[in-house]
Protein backbone atom coordinates (compact mmCIF):
# COMPACT_ATOMS: atom_id res chain seq x y z
CA UNK A 1 0.00 0.00 0.00
CA UNK A 2 1.48 3.34 -0.97
CA UNK A 3 1.85 6.14 1.57
CA UNK A 4 -0.92 8.36 0.12
CA UNK A 5 -3.32 5.45 0.44
CA UNK A 6 -2.30 4.87 4.06
CA UNK A 7 -2.77 8.54 4.76
CA UNK A 8 -6.22 8.49 3.21
CA UNK A 9 -7.23 5.47 5.26
CA UNK A 10 -6.04 7.08 8.48
CA UNK A 11 -7.89 10.28 7.63
CA UNK A 12 -11.00 8.26 6.89
CA UNK A 13 -10.79 6.56 10.27
CA UNK A 14 -10.21 9.80 12.16
CA UNK A 15 -12.88 11.83 10.37
CA UNK A 16 -15.49 9.10 10.55
CA UNK A 17 -14.70 8.51 14.21
CA UNK A 18 -15.37 12.17 14.97
CA UNK A 19 -18.42 12.32 12.73
CA UNK A 20 -19.94 9.30 14.47
CA UNK A 21 -19.26 10.69 17.93
CA UNK A 22 -20.83 14.05 17.03
CA UNK A 23 -23.81 12.34 15.44
CA UNK A 24 -24.19 9.78 18.23
CA UNK A 25 -26.82 11.68 20.31
CA UNK A 26 -29.07 11.94 17.26
CA UNK A 27 -28.49 8.30 16.31
CA UNK A 28 -29.19 7.22 19.87
CA UNK A 29 -32.38 9.27 19.97
CA UNK A 30 -33.66 7.71 16.75
CA UNK A 31 -32.78 4.25 18.08
CA UNK A 32 -34.44 4.85 21.45
CA UNK A 33 -37.60 5.91 19.66
CA UNK A 34 -38.00 2.33 18.44
CA UNK A 35 -37.51 0.74 21.86
CA UNK A 36 -40.03 -0.11 24.53
CA UNK A 37 -39.99 2.19 27.55
CA UNK A 38 -38.37 -0.56 29.60
CA UNK A 39 -35.65 -1.14 27.06
CA UNK A 40 -35.00 2.58 26.71
CA UNK A 41 -33.69 2.81 30.28
CA UNK A 42 -31.98 -0.59 30.31
CA UNK A 43 -28.41 -0.84 31.61
CA UNK A 44 -26.28 -1.79 29.76
CA UNK A 45 -27.91 0.15 26.92
CA UNK A 46 -29.19 -2.23 24.29
CA UNK A 47 -27.98 -1.73 20.77
CA UNK A 48 -29.73 -4.76 19.33
CA UNK A 49 -33.38 -5.14 20.18
CA UNK A 50 -36.65 -5.89 18.58
CA UNK A 51 -37.83 -2.56 17.16
CA UNK A 52 -41.30 -1.48 18.14
CA UNK A 53 -43.47 1.42 17.11
CA UNK A 54 -44.99 1.58 20.59
CA UNK A 55 -43.35 4.94 21.34
CA UNK A 56 -44.60 6.43 18.08
CA UNK A 57 -48.08 5.00 18.57
CA UNK A 58 -48.27 6.48 22.01
CA UNK A 59 -47.12 9.90 20.85
CA UNK A 60 -49.56 9.88 17.95
CA UNK A 61 -52.33 8.64 20.21
CA UNK A 62 -52.04 11.73 22.34
CA UNK A 63 -54.57 13.76 20.45
CA UNK A 64 -52.59 16.92 20.99
CA UNK A 65 -49.41 15.83 19.21
CA UNK A 66 -50.90 16.55 15.82
CA UNK A 67 -52.09 19.91 17.06
CA UNK A 68 -48.55 20.87 18.06
CA UNK A 69 -47.18 19.62 14.76
CA UNK A 70 -49.82 21.54 12.85
CA UNK A 71 -48.99 24.69 14.83
CA UNK A 72 -45.33 24.30 13.90
CA UNK A 73 -46.18 23.85 10.24
CA UNK A 74 -48.64 26.73 10.06
CA UNK A 75 -46.44 29.14 11.99
CA UNK A 76 -43.13 28.41 10.32
CA UNK A 77 -44.45 28.23 6.76
CA UNK A 78 -46.85 31.12 7.31
CA UNK A 79 -44.16 33.39 8.69
CA UNK A 80 -41.82 32.40 5.86
CA UNK A 81 -44.41 33.15 3.21
CA UNK A 82 -45.15 36.56 4.73
CA UNK A 83 -41.46 37.34 5.03
CA UNK A 84 -40.86 36.43 1.39
CA UNK A 85 -43.78 38.57 0.20
CA UNK A 86 -42.45 41.58 2.06
CA UNK A 87 -38.78 40.89 1.31
CA UNK A 88 -38.87 40.20 -2.44
CA UNK A 89 -39.80 43.74 -3.52
CA UNK A 90 -37.37 45.15 -1.02
CA UNK A 91 -34.46 42.95 -2.13
CA UNK A 92 -35.37 43.63 -5.75
CA UNK A 93 -35.09 47.36 -5.33
CA UNK A 94 -31.85 47.06 -3.35
CA UNK A 95 -30.24 44.81 -5.94
CA UNK A 96 -31.41 46.54 -9.12
CA UNK A 97 -32.15 50.12 -8.13
CA UNK A 98 -29.31 50.77 -5.69
CA UNK A 99 -28.86 54.22 -4.23
CA UNK A 100 -26.34 55.52 -1.77
CA UNK A 101 -28.79 54.64 0.94
CA UNK A 102 -29.05 50.97 0.03
CA UNK A 103 -26.01 49.85 1.93
CA UNK A 104 -27.07 51.75 4.99
CA UNK A 105 -30.55 50.24 4.84
CA UNK A 106 -29.12 46.74 4.54
CA UNK A 107 -26.83 47.21 7.49
CA UNK A 108 -29.60 48.76 9.53
CA UNK A 109 -31.77 45.73 8.82
CA UNK A 110 -28.96 43.51 10.03
CA UNK A 111 -28.70 45.59 13.18
CA UNK A 112 -32.35 44.90 14.09
CA UNK A 113 -31.35 41.27 14.31
CA UNK A 114 -28.94 42.18 17.09
CA UNK A 115 -31.70 43.16 19.47
CA UNK A 116 -31.68 40.29 21.95
CA UNK A 117 -35.19 38.86 22.28
CA UNK A 118 -34.89 38.81 26.04
CA UNK A 119 -34.37 42.57 25.99
CA UNK A 120 -37.82 43.14 24.53
CA UNK A 121 -39.61 40.20 26.14
CA UNK A 122 -41.63 42.35 28.51
CA UNK A 123 -43.09 44.87 26.03
CA UNK A 124 -43.84 42.21 23.43
CA UNK A 125 -45.50 40.04 26.05
CA UNK A 126 -47.63 42.92 27.31
CA UNK A 127 -48.52 44.17 23.83
CA UNK A 128 -49.54 40.66 22.83
CA UNK A 129 -51.58 40.27 26.01
CA UNK A 130 -53.45 43.50 25.32
CA UNK A 131 -54.01 42.65 21.67
CA UNK A 132 -55.12 39.11 22.44
CA UNK A 133 -52.22 37.66 20.51
CA UNK A 134 -50.80 35.60 23.36
CA UNK A 135 -50.97 31.90 22.59
CA UNK A 136 -52.24 32.52 19.06
CA UNK A 137 -50.83 31.22 15.80
CA UNK A 138 -51.06 34.70 14.34
CA UNK A 139 -48.98 36.23 17.12
CA UNK A 140 -46.11 33.79 16.77
CA UNK A 141 -46.30 34.00 12.97
CA UNK A 142 -45.83 37.76 13.15
CA UNK A 143 -42.91 37.50 15.56
CA UNK A 144 -41.12 34.91 13.44
CA UNK A 145 -41.75 36.84 10.26
CA UNK A 146 -40.17 39.93 11.80
CA UNK A 147 -37.38 37.89 13.36
CA UNK A 148 -36.39 36.40 10.00
CA UNK A 149 -37.15 39.35 7.75
CA UNK A 150 -33.61 40.83 7.85
CA UNK A 151 -32.02 37.48 7.00
CA UNK A 152 -34.54 36.87 4.23
CA UNK A 153 -33.94 40.30 2.68
CA UNK A 154 -30.19 39.82 2.90
CA UNK A 155 -30.17 36.40 1.37
CA UNK A 156 -32.49 37.39 -1.45
CA UNK A 157 -30.36 40.46 -2.06
CA UNK A 158 -27.21 38.37 -2.49
CA UNK A 159 -29.03 36.02 -4.89
CA UNK A 160 -30.61 38.84 -6.89
CA UNK A 161 -27.29 40.63 -7.20
CA UNK A 162 -25.87 37.62 -9.02
CA UNK A 163 -28.40 38.05 -11.82
CA UNK A 164 -26.91 40.09 -14.66
CA UNK A 165 -28.80 43.33 -15.08
CA UNK A 166 -28.78 42.86 -18.83
CA UNK A 167 -31.33 40.09 -18.58
CA UNK A 168 -33.85 42.28 -16.81
CA UNK A 169 -32.89 45.10 -19.14
CA UNK A 170 -33.75 42.94 -22.12
CA UNK A 171 -37.07 42.11 -20.57
CA UNK A 172 -37.79 45.76 -20.08
CA UNK A 173 -36.95 46.47 -23.72
CA UNK A 174 -39.66 44.01 -24.60
CA UNK A 175 -42.04 46.09 -22.58
CA UNK A 176 -42.17 44.26 -19.28
CA UNK A 177 -43.21 46.34 -16.29
CA UNK A 178 -41.72 45.90 -12.85
CA UNK A 179 -44.30 43.32 -11.87
CA UNK A 180 -43.79 41.24 -15.01
CA UNK A 181 -40.06 41.68 -14.70
CA UNK A 182 -40.15 40.23 -11.20
CA UNK A 183 -42.72 37.54 -11.86
CA UNK A 184 -41.55 36.23 -15.22
CA UNK A 185 -37.82 36.92 -15.18
CA UNK A 186 -36.40 37.38 -11.72
CA UNK A 187 -38.38 34.79 -9.79
CA UNK A 188 -37.85 31.91 -12.22
CA UNK A 189 -34.15 32.76 -12.51
CA UNK A 190 -33.59 32.88 -8.77
CA UNK A 191 -36.00 30.15 -7.77
CA UNK A 192 -33.31 27.93 -6.20
CA UNK A 193 -32.07 30.90 -4.18
CA UNK A 194 -35.57 31.86 -3.09
CA UNK A 195 -36.31 28.26 -2.15
CA UNK A 196 -33.24 27.97 0.03
CA UNK A 197 -33.97 31.35 1.61
CA UNK A 198 -37.45 30.11 2.41
CA UNK A 199 -36.12 26.85 3.80
CA UNK A 200 -33.68 28.66 6.04
CA UNK A 201 -36.49 30.81 7.37
CA UNK A 202 -38.61 27.69 7.97
CA UNK A 203 -35.73 26.03 9.80
CA UNK A 204 -35.10 29.03 12.02
CA UNK A 205 -38.80 29.41 12.85
CA UNK A 206 -39.29 25.70 13.42
CA UNK A 207 -36.41 25.51 15.90
CA UNK A 208 -37.01 28.84 17.63
CA UNK A 209 -37.60 28.31 21.32
CA UNK A 210 -37.47 31.61 23.19
CA UNK A 211 -40.61 33.22 21.84
CA UNK A 212 -42.53 30.00 21.51
CA UNK A 213 -41.92 29.09 25.15
CA UNK A 214 -42.78 32.56 26.41
CA UNK A 215 -45.66 33.60 24.17
CA UNK A 216 -47.62 30.36 23.90
CA UNK A 217 -49.08 28.00 26.46
CA UNK A 218 -51.30 25.45 24.76
CA UNK A 219 -53.47 26.54 21.84
CA UNK A 220 -50.71 27.78 19.55
CA UNK A 221 -47.75 25.97 21.10
CA UNK A 222 -45.46 24.50 18.42
CA UNK A 223 -43.34 21.35 18.67
CA UNK A 224 -40.48 23.05 20.54
CA UNK A 225 -42.91 23.71 23.38
CA UNK A 226 -44.35 20.20 23.15
CA UNK A 227 -40.88 18.68 23.49
CA UNK A 228 -40.09 21.06 26.34
CA UNK A 229 -43.06 19.63 28.24
CA UNK A 230 -41.02 16.45 28.61
CA UNK A 231 -38.63 18.33 30.88
CA UNK A 232 -40.85 17.45 33.84
CA UNK A 233 -40.50 13.68 33.95
CA UNK A 234 -43.57 11.50 34.01
CA UNK A 235 -42.54 7.94 34.82
CA UNK A 236 -40.80 6.18 31.97
CA UNK A 237 -40.86 8.51 28.99
CA UNK A 238 -37.61 8.15 27.06
CA UNK A 239 -39.04 6.17 24.16
CA UNK A 240 -41.92 8.61 23.84
CA UNK A 241 -39.57 11.60 24.06
CA UNK A 242 -37.31 10.05 21.41
CA UNK A 243 -40.14 9.21 19.08
CA UNK A 244 -41.63 12.71 19.38
CA UNK A 245 -38.18 14.29 18.95
CA UNK A 246 -37.39 12.23 15.88
CA UNK A 247 -40.64 13.28 14.27
CA UNK A 248 -39.96 16.90 15.20
CA UNK A 249 -36.43 17.13 13.81
CA UNK A 250 -36.56 14.80 10.80
CA UNK A 251 -38.02 17.24 8.25
CA UNK A 252 -35.77 20.08 9.40
CA UNK A 253 -32.65 17.93 9.31
CA UNK A 254 -33.42 17.03 5.71
CA UNK A 255 -34.13 20.67 4.79
CA UNK A 256 -30.89 21.67 6.48
CA UNK A 257 -28.84 19.11 4.61
CA UNK A 258 -30.41 20.20 1.34
CA UNK A 259 -29.66 23.88 1.77
CA UNK A 260 -26.43 23.92 3.75
CA UNK A 261 -24.40 25.69 1.05
CA UNK A 262 -26.79 28.58 0.57
CA UNK A 263 -27.42 28.72 4.26
CA UNK A 264 -23.85 29.78 4.93
CA UNK A 265 -24.48 32.87 2.84
CA UNK A 266 -27.66 33.74 4.67
CA UNK A 267 -26.34 33.12 8.15
CA UNK A 268 -23.20 35.16 7.60
CA UNK A 269 -25.02 37.92 5.71
CA UNK A 270 -22.97 37.22 2.64
CA UNK A 271 -19.66 37.63 4.42
CA UNK A 272 -18.75 34.00 3.69
CA UNK A 273 -19.65 32.48 0.37
CA UNK B 1 -46.23 50.07 -11.81
CA UNK B 2 -45.13 53.37 -10.48
CA UNK B 3 -43.05 55.26 -12.96
CA UNK B 4 -42.97 58.85 -11.90
CA UNK B 5 -42.41 61.45 -14.57
CA UNK B 6 -42.21 64.31 -12.14
CA UNK B 7 -39.13 65.28 -10.18
CA UNK B 8 -38.97 62.79 -7.40
CA UNK B 9 -36.19 64.45 -5.52
CA UNK B 10 -38.43 65.26 -2.60
CA UNK B 11 -39.79 61.77 -2.21
CA UNK B 12 -36.48 60.03 -2.02
CA UNK B 13 -34.56 58.69 0.90
CA UNK B 14 -32.30 61.65 0.61
CA UNK B 15 -30.33 60.50 -2.40
CA UNK B 16 -30.16 62.02 -5.84
CA UNK B 17 -31.78 60.33 -8.78
CA UNK B 18 -29.82 57.70 -10.57
CA UNK B 19 -29.53 57.12 -14.24
CA UNK B 20 -30.00 53.57 -15.39
CA UNK B 21 -28.26 52.13 -18.40
CA UNK B 22 -31.50 52.37 -20.29
CA UNK B 23 -31.34 56.07 -19.75
CA UNK B 24 -34.63 56.09 -17.86
CA UNK B 25 -34.65 57.93 -14.57
CA UNK B 26 -35.46 55.80 -11.65
CA UNK B 27 -36.98 57.69 -8.85
CA UNK B 28 -36.57 56.98 -5.19
CA UNK B 29 -40.34 56.84 -5.07
CA UNK B 30 -40.18 53.37 -6.54
CA UNK B 31 -37.63 52.35 -3.95
CA UNK B 32 -39.78 53.81 -1.24
CA UNK B 33 -42.72 51.82 -2.50
CA UNK B 34 -40.74 48.60 -2.82
CA UNK B 35 -38.73 48.83 0.37
CA UNK B 36 -41.33 50.64 2.40
CA UNK B 37 -43.16 47.64 3.85
CA UNK B 38 -40.01 45.84 4.99
CA UNK B 39 -38.43 48.99 6.41
CA UNK B 40 -41.61 50.09 8.18
CA UNK B 41 -42.22 46.69 9.74
CA UNK B 42 -38.68 46.38 11.00
CA UNK B 43 -38.69 49.94 12.27
CA UNK B 44 -41.84 49.26 14.28
CA UNK B 45 -40.50 45.92 15.50
CA UNK B 46 -37.36 47.60 16.70
CA UNK B 47 -38.51 50.96 18.03
CA UNK B 48 -41.79 50.14 19.75
CA UNK B 49 -40.54 47.35 22.03
CA UNK B 50 -37.23 49.12 22.55
CA UNK B 51 -38.95 52.33 23.59
CA UNK B 52 -41.30 50.43 25.86
CA UNK B 53 -38.47 48.51 27.50
CA UNK B 54 -36.69 51.77 28.20
CA UNK B 55 -39.88 53.33 29.55
CA UNK B 56 -40.74 50.35 31.76
CA UNK B 57 -37.22 50.24 33.11
CA UNK B 58 -37.88 53.58 34.80
CA UNK B 59 -41.29 52.58 36.11
CA UNK B 60 -42.55 50.78 39.16
CA UNK B 61 -44.65 48.17 37.48
CA UNK B 62 -45.73 44.80 38.82
CA UNK B 63 -48.16 42.60 36.96
CA UNK B 64 -49.87 41.11 40.00
CA UNK B 65 -49.74 44.12 42.26
CA UNK B 66 -51.27 47.18 40.58
CA UNK B 67 -50.65 49.19 43.75
CA UNK B 68 -47.02 49.38 42.75
CA UNK B 69 -46.83 52.10 40.15
CA UNK B 70 -45.28 55.40 39.26
CA UNK B 71 -41.96 56.74 38.17
CA UNK B 72 -39.05 54.83 39.65
CA UNK B 73 -36.11 56.87 38.46
CA UNK B 74 -32.99 54.77 38.53
CA UNK B 75 -34.39 52.53 41.27
CA UNK B 76 -34.85 49.49 39.05
CA UNK B 77 -31.27 49.80 37.90
CA UNK B 78 -29.75 50.37 41.32
CA UNK B 79 -31.82 47.52 42.73
CA UNK B 80 -30.73 45.28 39.89
CA UNK B 81 -27.09 46.27 39.91
CA UNK B 82 -26.78 45.74 43.67
CA UNK B 83 -28.48 42.34 43.43
CA UNK B 84 -25.74 39.71 43.68
CA UNK B 85 -27.94 37.39 41.60
CA UNK B 86 -27.44 39.66 38.59
CA UNK B 87 -23.68 39.40 38.89
CA UNK B 88 -23.87 35.63 39.25
CA UNK B 89 -26.00 35.55 36.13
CA UNK B 90 -23.57 37.84 34.30
CA UNK B 91 -20.65 35.67 35.33
CA UNK B 92 -22.46 32.56 34.15
CA UNK B 93 -23.30 34.27 30.88
CA UNK B 94 -19.64 35.13 30.30
CA UNK B 95 -18.50 31.62 31.20
CA UNK B 96 -21.11 30.08 28.93
CA UNK B 97 -20.32 32.36 25.99
CA UNK B 98 -16.56 32.16 26.49
CA UNK B 99 -16.31 28.39 26.74
CA UNK B 100 -18.76 27.62 23.98
CA UNK B 101 -16.96 30.10 21.72
CA UNK B 102 -13.56 28.60 22.50
CA UNK B 103 -14.74 25.03 22.00
CA UNK B 104 -16.78 25.67 18.89
CA UNK B 105 -14.29 27.94 17.12
CA UNK B 106 -11.17 25.92 17.87
CA UNK B 107 -12.96 22.63 17.29
CA UNK B 108 -14.70 23.98 14.21
CA UNK B 109 -11.45 25.21 12.68
CA UNK B 110 -9.63 21.94 13.24
CA UNK B 111 -12.56 19.93 11.96
CA UNK B 112 -12.87 22.17 8.91
CA UNK B 113 -9.26 21.34 8.03
CA UNK B 114 -9.90 17.64 8.62
CA UNK B 115 -13.14 17.45 6.66
CA UNK B 116 -11.56 19.36 3.79
CA UNK B 117 -9.11 16.49 3.21
CA UNK B 118 -9.86 13.72 0.77
CA UNK B 119 -11.19 10.61 2.47
CA UNK B 120 -13.71 7.86 1.86
CA UNK B 121 -17.34 8.81 2.35
CA UNK B 122 -16.49 12.47 2.90
CA UNK B 123 -19.88 13.74 1.76
CA UNK B 124 -21.81 11.59 4.21
CA UNK B 125 -19.41 12.20 7.09
CA UNK B 126 -19.85 15.95 6.54
CA UNK B 127 -23.62 15.63 6.68
CA UNK B 128 -23.42 13.72 9.95
CA UNK B 129 -21.06 16.14 11.62
CA UNK B 130 -23.09 19.29 10.85
CA UNK B 131 -26.40 17.67 11.78
CA UNK B 132 -26.59 18.86 15.41
CA UNK B 133 -26.95 22.45 14.25
CA UNK B 134 -30.34 21.65 12.72
CA UNK B 135 -31.69 19.93 15.81
CA UNK B 136 -34.13 22.09 17.73
CA UNK B 137 -32.57 23.22 21.02
CA UNK B 138 -35.23 21.68 23.23
CA UNK B 139 -34.71 18.28 21.59
CA UNK B 140 -30.92 18.44 21.78
CA UNK B 141 -30.92 19.47 25.42
CA UNK B 142 -33.45 16.84 26.51
CA UNK B 143 -31.71 14.02 24.64
CA UNK B 144 -28.43 14.91 26.33
CA UNK B 145 -30.06 15.39 29.72
CA UNK B 146 -31.91 12.08 29.70
CA UNK B 147 -30.38 9.49 27.45
CA UNK B 148 -26.74 10.53 27.74
CA UNK B 149 -26.15 12.38 31.02
CA UNK B 150 -28.64 10.59 33.26
CA UNK B 151 -26.65 9.45 36.33
CA UNK B 152 -28.23 5.98 36.43
CA UNK B 153 -29.49 4.98 33.00
CA UNK B 154 -27.52 7.31 30.75
CA UNK B 155 -24.95 6.19 28.23
CA UNK B 156 -22.21 8.19 29.99
CA UNK B 157 -22.95 6.52 33.32
CA UNK B 158 -22.72 3.13 31.63
CA UNK B 159 -19.43 4.10 29.97
CA UNK B 160 -17.98 5.32 33.28
CA UNK B 161 -18.94 2.05 34.94
CA UNK B 162 -17.42 0.11 32.09
CA UNK B 163 -14.13 1.97 32.47
CA UNK B 164 -14.25 1.83 36.25
CA UNK B 165 -14.53 5.61 36.57
CA UNK B 166 -16.79 7.36 39.07
CA UNK B 167 -20.25 8.12 37.71
CA UNK B 168 -20.92 11.83 37.37
CA UNK B 169 -24.30 13.30 38.21
CA UNK B 170 -23.91 15.92 35.53
CA UNK B 171 -26.70 18.36 36.23
CA UNK B 172 -26.37 18.49 39.98
CA UNK B 173 -22.60 18.45 40.33
CA UNK B 174 -21.65 20.54 37.30
CA UNK B 175 -24.77 22.19 35.86
CA UNK B 176 -23.07 24.98 33.95
CA UNK B 177 -20.45 22.67 32.47
CA UNK B 178 -23.19 20.32 31.31
CA UNK B 179 -24.97 23.16 29.57
CA UNK B 180 -21.70 24.33 28.02
CA UNK B 181 -21.19 20.82 26.62
CA UNK B 182 -24.70 20.67 25.16
CA UNK B 183 -24.56 24.15 23.65
CA UNK B 184 -21.09 23.48 22.20
CA UNK B 185 -22.43 20.32 20.60
CA UNK B 186 -25.02 22.47 18.84
CA UNK B 187 -22.77 25.34 17.82
CA UNK B 188 -19.53 23.63 16.84
CA UNK B 189 -21.24 22.24 13.73
CA UNK B 190 -22.28 25.80 12.88
CA UNK B 191 -18.66 26.98 13.06
CA UNK B 192 -17.62 23.96 11.04
CA UNK B 193 -20.26 24.59 8.39
CA UNK B 194 -19.17 28.20 7.91
CA UNK B 195 -15.44 27.52 8.06
CA UNK B 196 -15.66 24.54 5.74
CA UNK B 197 -17.26 26.80 3.17
CA UNK B 198 -14.60 29.45 3.71
CA UNK B 199 -11.73 26.98 3.51
CA UNK B 200 -12.90 25.80 0.09
CA UNK B 201 -11.98 29.14 -1.43
CA UNK B 202 -8.39 28.64 -0.31
CA UNK B 203 -6.08 28.73 -3.28
CA UNK B 204 -4.68 25.24 -3.87
CA UNK B 205 -1.73 26.60 -5.85
CA UNK B 206 -0.66 28.70 -2.91
CA UNK B 207 -0.68 25.67 -0.63
CA UNK B 208 1.15 23.64 -3.25
CA UNK B 209 3.79 26.34 -3.67
CA UNK B 210 4.32 26.48 0.08
CA UNK B 211 4.71 22.71 0.17
CA UNK B 212 7.29 22.89 -2.63
CA UNK B 213 9.19 25.40 -0.55
CA UNK B 214 9.33 22.86 2.22
CA UNK B 215 6.56 24.05 4.50
CA UNK B 216 5.17 21.34 6.74
CA UNK B 217 1.47 20.82 7.37
CA UNK B 218 1.64 22.81 10.61
CA UNK B 219 3.33 25.75 8.93
CA UNK B 220 0.78 25.66 6.12
CA UNK B 221 -2.05 25.64 8.65
CA UNK B 222 -0.57 28.47 10.68
CA UNK B 223 0.66 30.75 7.91
CA UNK B 224 -1.78 30.08 5.09
CA UNK B 225 -5.00 28.41 6.23
CA UNK B 226 -5.52 30.39 9.42
CA UNK B 227 -4.95 33.84 7.87
CA UNK B 228 -7.30 32.82 5.06
CA UNK B 229 -9.98 31.92 7.58
CA UNK B 230 -9.50 35.03 9.67
CA UNK B 231 -12.55 36.89 8.52
CA UNK B 232 -14.80 33.84 8.51
CA UNK B 233 -13.69 33.06 12.07
CA UNK B 234 -14.43 36.58 13.21
CA UNK B 235 -17.89 36.39 11.63
CA UNK B 236 -18.52 33.05 13.35
CA UNK B 237 -17.45 34.50 16.69
CA UNK B 238 -19.72 37.50 16.40
CA UNK B 239 -22.78 35.61 15.20
CA UNK B 240 -22.36 32.96 17.86
CA UNK B 241 -21.92 35.62 20.51
CA UNK B 242 -25.19 37.25 19.65
CA UNK B 243 -27.03 33.96 19.97
CA UNK B 244 -25.07 32.67 22.95
CA UNK B 245 -25.60 35.81 25.01
CA UNK B 246 -29.28 34.91 25.21
CA UNK B 247 -29.25 31.12 25.40
CA UNK B 248 -32.56 30.19 26.95
CA UNK B 249 -34.26 26.96 25.89
CA UNK B 250 -31.34 24.71 26.84
CA UNK B 251 -31.44 26.04 30.40
CA UNK B 252 -35.24 26.06 30.53
CA UNK B 253 -35.55 22.34 29.83
CA UNK B 254 -32.54 21.06 31.74
CA UNK B 255 -31.69 22.85 34.99
CA UNK B 256 -34.19 25.71 35.14
CA UNK B 257 -31.22 27.83 36.11
CA UNK B 258 -30.36 25.74 39.16
CA UNK B 259 -29.33 24.36 41.47
CA UNK B 260 -29.64 27.75 43.12
CA UNK B 261 -28.35 30.17 40.52
CA UNK B 262 -25.57 27.87 39.34
CA UNK B 263 -26.72 27.80 35.72
CA UNK B 264 -28.75 30.99 35.49
CA UNK B 265 -27.58 33.26 32.70
CA UNK B 266 -28.72 36.79 31.96
CA UNK B 267 -31.58 35.69 29.71
CA UNK B 268 -32.89 33.23 32.26
CA UNK B 269 -32.49 35.79 35.04
CA UNK B 270 -34.64 38.29 33.14
CA UNK B 271 -37.17 35.57 32.39
CA UNK B 272 -37.47 34.79 36.11
CA UNK B 273 -37.92 38.48 36.89
CA UNK B 274 -40.47 38.97 34.15
CA UNK B 275 -42.71 35.96 33.97
CA UNK B 276 -42.21 34.34 37.36
CA UNK B 277 -41.86 37.40 39.61
CA UNK B 278 -44.03 39.62 37.37
CA UNK B 279 -41.63 42.51 37.99
CA UNK B 280 -41.92 44.38 34.70
CA UNK B 281 -39.72 47.28 35.78
CA UNK B 282 -36.87 45.09 37.00
CA UNK B 283 -37.06 42.77 34.03
CA UNK B 284 -36.99 45.72 31.65
CA UNK B 285 -33.92 47.17 33.34
CA UNK B 286 -32.30 43.76 32.88
CA UNK B 287 -33.43 43.82 29.27
CA UNK B 288 -31.72 47.15 28.73
CA UNK B 289 -28.49 45.69 30.10
CA UNK B 290 -28.80 42.71 27.73
CA UNK B 291 -29.40 45.07 24.81
CA UNK B 292 -26.33 47.12 25.67
CA UNK B 293 -24.17 43.99 25.89
CA UNK B 294 -25.46 42.69 22.56
CA UNK B 295 -24.85 46.02 20.91
CA UNK B 296 -21.23 46.11 21.88
CA UNK B 297 -20.81 42.90 19.89
CA UNK B 298 -23.14 44.04 17.14
CA UNK B 299 -21.10 47.13 16.30
CA UNK B 300 -18.08 45.00 15.48
CA UNK B 301 -20.14 42.52 13.47
CA UNK B 302 -21.78 45.23 11.41
CA UNK B 303 -18.43 46.81 10.70
CA UNK B 304 -17.03 43.54 9.43
CA UNK B 305 -20.03 42.88 7.24
CA UNK B 306 -19.97 46.45 5.94
CA UNK B 307 -16.36 46.07 4.92
CA UNK B 308 -17.38 43.03 2.93
CA UNK B 309 -20.24 44.88 1.23
CA UNK B 310 -17.86 47.44 -0.23
CA UNK B 311 -15.67 44.92 -1.97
Amino acid sequence: MNPTMTKKLLLTLLAWGIALIVFFPIFWMVLTGFKTEGEAVATPPSLFFEPTLAGYNEVMARADYLKFALNSIVISFGSTLLALIVAIPSAYSMAFLPTKRTQGTLLWMLSTKMLPPVGVLMPVYLLFRDMGLLDSQLGLTIVYMLMNLPIVVWMLYTFFKDIPKDILEAGRMDGAGTLQEVLYLLLPLTLPGIASTGLLSVILSWNEAFWSLNLTTSDAAPLTAFIASFSSPEGLFWAKLSAASTLAIAPILIFGWMTQKQMVRGLTFGAVK
Amino acid sequence: MIRPHFPTRFLQWGTPMRERTSGRTVGGFRNLFLQGPAVTLLLLWMLVPLGMTLWFSFQRYNLINPMISGFAGWDNYTYLLTDPALWTAMGNTLLLVGWVLAISVIGGTLLAVLFQQEFFGRGIARLLVIAPFFVMPTVGALVWKNMLMHPVNGVFAWLSNLLGLPVIDWFSSMPLTSIIIIVSWQWMPFALLILLTAIQSLDDDQVEAARMDGAGPLAIFWFITLPHLKRAISVVIMIEMIFLLTIFAEIFVTTSGGPGLASTNLAYFIYIRALLDFDVGGASAGGVIAIILANIVAIFLIRTVAKNLET
